[in-house]
């Protein structure tokens, strides 16, 4: 009897010992060790945390003030967490002891400090790191809730110094990690406040009145227009699983972020630990707050990252790119099968193959005006009115201009801009473009009719994106060339419907 | 009444003060701008901005201290040489642009001003010269007039032209004094060359904390309660107060310099 109680109090004192022991090989609570935390710029993110235990990171942040580039031929003066805008990305772990070290570098004009919306205590670090020029702070958190937090300058006035660029994130993750996708980046909207107009060149100083009035010149995605397209654009294989950290530094706007052909698969909600909604189109982020997604990349092309608040896309510069390259899978998306002119409410008149252009039937006869005409939309009918003018005189040069003013302003404003600037890295120029004067009236009504893909140099600039085949018959196609040309190239030269007519025929 | 005596013994204190400064070794107005008085309303205040400070009438350097004046002052000063200075008095980068304790060297230019100087060292050049470092009443009474206007705050071309020095970085090499920014005053580069000290920097009322800082847990002013700035679009005055308090007296940084003042003598020296 006492030797079976001896052999259970054993057992008992055995299993607790595996018990310990299986904790051990699992996540601790417990301290140890010391590590220099890794930084990185955007749009790269720190490697996932293996670490399965809280240690001390020391971070080391220096902050300065530089000229960089906002736009094209627009220079800022940046302040700067760690000479970029958004500022170094700082990962750590729940529970981790951050030791922060900002420096303030001995060039700069002004003291400046950090609050990280990860740390719980006064100021959230700033009643801690005001620092003057030539001067180090230091102070101590412990990062006690998971989630991706924005840190920012809190200095007087708190408001330029954020306008300047002074944000960026601390991502702290859970103890249990984070599910490994195959690519992690970060991406961080901040607005500007230029003196001069959007595109004005030169150094722009910081407006104030345009700051105190919300009404910036600039939108932009971690801190330039076209900071992440082109070369620059973020890189995806079909299949892949791409998560993204994204903060909003405002200092004033929200962002209704979107990346245009995607659907988030999972969004963590303001950045918070728990990834609460699935299938989500557009996320709201406040300033000084951010937002975690994760998407699968299904098919290949350029995917754009936009504030879907539009006019900051295409006007302000809230324009970033995720270059997917892969198999195509037609199942999922077929790509244009096939372009078909519609007529209202007769029946299909006419076709053209969109890859070769071919016209099935003429449609520049005054039977296909007539049908036209007997369309319901409002739209149609002005166009058409238009467009019948423009057929009646087409050999009147001055006509097929103003013809070509109304198809270019339905057609081609959205990329080509009403000033046929473009959007820079994004949408060639039409303004002054050396490609239309090195290249022949016959290349220009080629595009315009059967579309262009794949790489084009403009003014020294690389664009690499899609133009559709316009869907319009042969006057409008000359009078938006004679358009413009004469617009934008200053050349009087015209292009005539049977020019269009004859190229047409020439591209079966 | 009681106003004019306030006024005679403020005068009579005046007269003191003076007395005690005429010891100085060179005349103490070359050079020096008379600036009369007014009325100085601190950025950070009470409310209802009542709070006013009189500042009576003194005068101020045409210039901020250049390099050669500190120089010729820390030759009769041995013990404020870069080499002798005690740590408690100024950090390791006092003067550390000039070459050695006697050369300012080929990198600085002998007519710009002074900088990586600490408020000790100021106070004492000043002290040596029978002058003083200005208030910040002082300071911003004359940093307030435009070129054309002894008070350029509701200016929005001052202010702008004040703001857009603020956010750059420093000039590689900073320029001399006297060759732009010359105020209503006659005063030059009260903006746009160095930051400069004041006697009471160190009451500039903001902690790092700037949001806090309008807060009602923060005791600050005069002790008085509740603290609010006084005018919140006066963003420069926002980015000198914050510099200001962002100071320890030892301190020295790159784009620091100052100038003294003295009070007004009614006889006029």
């Amino acid at each position: 009897m006492n030797t079976l109680n001896e052999l259970r109090n054993v057992l008992f004192v055995l299993m607790i010992l595996s018990l310990a022991v299986g904790c051990g090989h699992g996540t601790s609570d417990q301290m140890s060790g010391e590590e220099h935390a890794q930084l990185t710029q955007a749009p790269y993110v720190p490697p996932l945390i293996t670490r399965t235990h809280p240690t001390k990171v020391i971070v080391d942040l220096e902050v300065r003030e530089v000229v960089k580039q906002l736009a094209d031929g627009v220079e800022y003066v940046f302040w700067t967490f760690g000479g970029d805008v958004p500022g170094s990305f700082i990962r750590v772990r729940e529970g981790d002891f951050v030791e922060f070290h900002l420096h303030n570098h001995p060039l700069n004009k002004l003291p400046h400090n950090i609050d990280l919306h990860a740390v719980t205590g006064p100021g959230g670090g700033a009643t801690s790191s005001f620092t003057a020029p030539g001067h180090t702070s230091i102070f101590s958190f412990t990062v006690k809730n998971p989630g991706l937090y924005v840190y920012h300058c809190a200095t007087a006035p708190v408001g330029m110094h954020i306008a300047n660029g002074m944000y960026g994130l601390i991502l702290v993750e859970p103890k249990e990690g984070l599910p490994p996708v195959d690519r992690e980046y970060y991406v961080m909207q901040g607005e500007f406040y230029t003196e001069g107009n959007y595109g004005d060149s030169g150094l722009q100083p910081f407006s104030m009145q345009k700051a105190l009035t919300e009404t910036p010149d600039y939108v932009v995605f971690n801190g330039s227009v076209g900071s992440m397209v082109g070369d620059n654009s973020l890189k995806a294989n079909v299949g892949e699983s791409v998560r993204l950290y994204v903060g909003n530094g405002g200092p004033n706007l929200i962002s209704s972020f979107h990346v245009i052909g995607e659907i988030f698969d999972l969004v963590y909600n303001e950045g918070g630990s728990n990834a609460l909604q699935k299938n989500v189109q557009t996320t709201l982020i406040p300033a000084g707050g951010s937002s975690i997604v994760e998407f699968k990349v299904n098919v290949p092309g350029n995917f754009i990252m936009v504030d879907h608040s539009i006019f900051r896309a295409f006007n302000k510069g809230a324009l970033g790119m995720i270059t997917v390259k892969g198999a195509d899978d037609k199942t999922i998306y077929s790509g244009k099968q096939k372009d078909e002119l519609y007529s209202g409410n007769n029946s299909v008149s006419s076709s053209v193959n969109s890859n070769t252009g071919e016209l099935k039937k003429n449609n520049g006869n005054p039977e296909y005006v007539s049908k036209y005409s007997s369309g319901e939309s409002k739209v149609d009918e002005n166009l058409l009115k238009t467009a019948m003018s423009g057929s009646d005189k087409s050999s009147s040069p001055g006509s097929l201009f103003n013809l070509g003013q109304t198809v270019f302003n339905m057609s081609c404003v959205a990329c080509h801009q009403a000033d046929g600037k473009g959007i820079a890295n994004v949408f060639p120029p039409l303004a002054n473009s050396d490609w239309l004067a090195k290249h022949s009236k016959e290349e220009a009504i080629k595009n315009v009719i059967a579309g262009r893909t794949g790489e084009l140099t403009v003014n020294n600039k690389t664009y690499n994106g899609i133009m559709p085949p316009q869907n319009i018959d042969d006057t409008q196609a000359a009078a938006v060339l004679t358009y413009v040309y004469k617009k934008f190239a200053g050349k009087d030269v015209g292009v005539s419907p049977d020019e269009v007519k004859k190229v047409r025929a020439g591209n079966k | 009444m009681r106003k004019t005596k306030k006024n005679i013994l403020f005068f009579l204190v005046l007269c003191i003060n003076t007395l005690v400064a005429q010891s100085n070794k060179v005349n103490p107005t070359n050079n020096m701008v008379l600036i009369s008085g007014g009325v100085y309303i601190p950025l950070y205040g009470e409310k209802n901005n009542d709070v006013k400070i009189k500042v009576s009438s003194f005068y101020i350097d045409k210039y901020p201290v250049t390099n050669a004046q500190f120089l010729e002052f820390v030759k009769g000063n041995p013990k404020w040489r870069r080499s002798n200075v005690k740590m408690l008095f100024a950090d390791k980068n006092y003067l550390s642009h000039w070459e050695n304790d006697l050369e300012l060297g080929n990198n600085v230019l002998p007519n710009s001003p002074v900088t990586n100087i600490s408020w000790f060292a100021a106070k004492a050049f000043c002290d040596y010269y029978g002058k003083r470092l200005p208030t910040v009443a002082e300071w911003e009474l004359v940093a307030k007039a435009s070129a054309n206007h002894p008070d350029g705050s509701k200016d929005q071309n001052f202010i702008k032209q004040i703001l857009e020095w603020y956010s750059k970085p420093m000039d590689e090499k900073i320029p001399s004094v006297g060759l732009y920014g010359k105020n209503y005053w006659g005063v030059y580069n009260m903006h746009g060359l160095v930051w400069e000290w004041t006697s009471d920097f160190f009451s500039s009322l903001v902690t790092g904390e700037s949001r806090g800082d309008s807060g009602l847990e923060r005791n600050l002013f005069c002790g008085s309660g509740s603290v609010n700035a006084s005018d919140f679009k006066n963003y420069p005055a926002f980015m000198r107060f914050a510099f200001r308090s962002s100071l320890k007296a030892n301190y020295t940084t790159n784009n620091l310099g100052f100038r003294c003042t003295k009070d007004f003598n009614k006889k006029g020296n």
